[in-house]
């Protein structure tokens, strides 16, 4: 069976990892085949923007050679897709090169649209690439108080990430000294400050305690050099706007028509496109509608590998995905918590606690092992 | 007017049901209809609450087997 995975994120690198492990010796014996395609050759950690924006983590910590985390009997490619000829079993790429496959999985992720809010780019801070994570990081070093507002796009990638920047931003004036002279002001789209609500019923007297004022039922429609307005109507005067944007799936899945936004339709338990056996999604690539976070991709990649190992043996695919999410959230004064759900348990997120901050703090170097298959 | 929409959001806690309609919205033109499918009954109150704020439209919503159906129009 001759396998293409195309992106070399966290779903398509543990998928690739774990089908090696799984069809060793048919790869060996050249019955079966792995290649994966990526855009670039090196592999971020994503979650560490989120340090990164606020000056704890550096930047070289996010990267490892994507060539060092894969298996070497992956076949690793750094050459973008630029054709989908999915009726034919295979792709062509920048290189000119054209690629056939048996099975095809597109991981190839999302990224930040900002632009789709007039005014957003110009005048907001976020932390969704590198660049923009450095700059808000001097931009945090530059401002001296005043009014700092967090608006929320949707979609976004990683869902706890509004909460967590607005604790991690509290610590962050905390330990410089001017939090008295700043007034946090958090907004979020729906009618409470998460969309888990249990994590709301928590995050909402945790606001009250520290002072963070907050506005629900509040989706951005423009902004201002100093001002942002709401669809809802509410215009809100800042000194740093720090946003999480909406996102969207990547340009190559829009230009070839794959998905409205560049996001996938699939089937929520197989995981293959919508109307093709041979076409399986993982991770922010999907229009499941879950969580856009790494756990997401890291759980169903476990699921596809099995999946597709099993086609090649037998025919047959016997897992389902069950909609298992792990969130960790970042609470600030040193403390964390995490959310665990699937499609059919609701969460039940506990106290945060200085352990469970440290696991996180761990796993941030643990991960290479994850991406590896290891762990 | 395009077929109406169906944002599925069964079985889901998170973004859930009003955050992926508020997601479906921006793609839909104006005049658009969009069913939004749900178990958390919460969406029942918080999606009306929504489309009210913003000045879209419920043309319906009821439980059926345990799911429940909101039906919206963009009006703008």
């Amino acid at each position: 069976m001759k396998i293409l995975v195309i992106g070399g994120g966290m779903g398509g690198t543990i998928l690739a990892n774990n089908l090696v492990r799984r069809m060793r010796k048919e790869i060996k014996a050249g019955r079966s085949s792995i290649t994966l395609l990526s855009a670039s050759d090196q592999h971020m950690y994503q979650p560490g923007l989120l340090y990164v924006a606020v000056g704890k983590m550096q930047p070289s910590e996010m990267y490892r050679d994507q060539a060092s985390l894969l298996d070497p009997l992956i076949r690793f490619e750094v050459d973008p897709v630029v054709t989908f000829e999915l009726d034919d079993s295979y792709v062509t790429t920048k290189s000119g090169s054209r690629y056939n496959y048996d099975v095809v999985v597109i991981a190839t992720g999302s990224r930040t649209d900002a632009e789709s809010i007039p005014g957003l780019s110009e005048h907001a801070v976020q932390f969704y690439t590198e660049t923009d994570a450095v700059e808000m990081y001097k931009r945090l070093e530059k401002f001296e108080g005043g009014k700092v507002v967090v608006a929320v796009g949707v979609p976004h990638k990683c869902p706890m990430a509004p909460l967590e920047i607005t604790f991690m931003l509290i610590d962050y004036f905390k330990q410089r000294g001017i939090w008295d002279k700043v007034d946090l002001h958090y907004t979020y789209p729906i009618g409470r400050v998460h969309s888990l609500e249990p994590v709301a019923k928590w995050a909402a007297p945790e606001f009250d305690r520290l002072g963070v004022h907050y506005e629900t039922f509040f989706n951005m429609k423009e902004v201002t050099k100093h001002c942002i307005i709401s669809e809802e109507g509410s215009e809100q005067p800042f000194d740093l706007l720090v946003t999480i944007p909406a996102h969207k799936g990547m340009q190559v899945i829009e230009d070839n028509s794959l998905g409205v936004s560049g996001f996938i339709a699939t089937d929520r338990q197989r995981l293959n496109m919508e109307g093709r056996d041979n076409v399986f999604v993982l991770g922010d690539t999907t229009n499941i509608p879950i969580s856009k976070a790494g756990s997401t991709a890291h759980f169903e990649a476990e699921v596809l590998a099995e999946n597709i190992a099993a086609m090649a043996e037998s025919g047959i695919a016997p897992r389902r995905y069950d909609g298992k999410v792990f969130c960790f959230i970042e609470t600030g004064e040193g403390k964390a918590s995490y959310a665990m759900f699937d499609y059919q348990n609701p969460p039940d997120p506990k106290a945060p606690t200085a352990g469970i901050h440290w696991f996180k703090t761990a796993y941030n170097k643990m991960y290479w092992a994850s991406a590896r298959g290891l762990l | 007017m395009s077929d109406r929409i169906v944002v599925d959001a069964k079985n889901t806690y998170c973004p859930g049901p009003l955050m992926e309609l508020i997601a479906g919205m921006k793609q839909a033109a104006v005049g658009d209809e969009l069913e939004v499918l749900a178990t958390d009954k919460g969406s029942a109150n918080d999606i009306p609450e929504w489309i009210k704020k913003v000045g879209h439209q419920v043309l319906d919503s009821f439980d059926e087997n345990g799911v429940w159906h909101v039906i919206v129009r963009k009006e703008k």
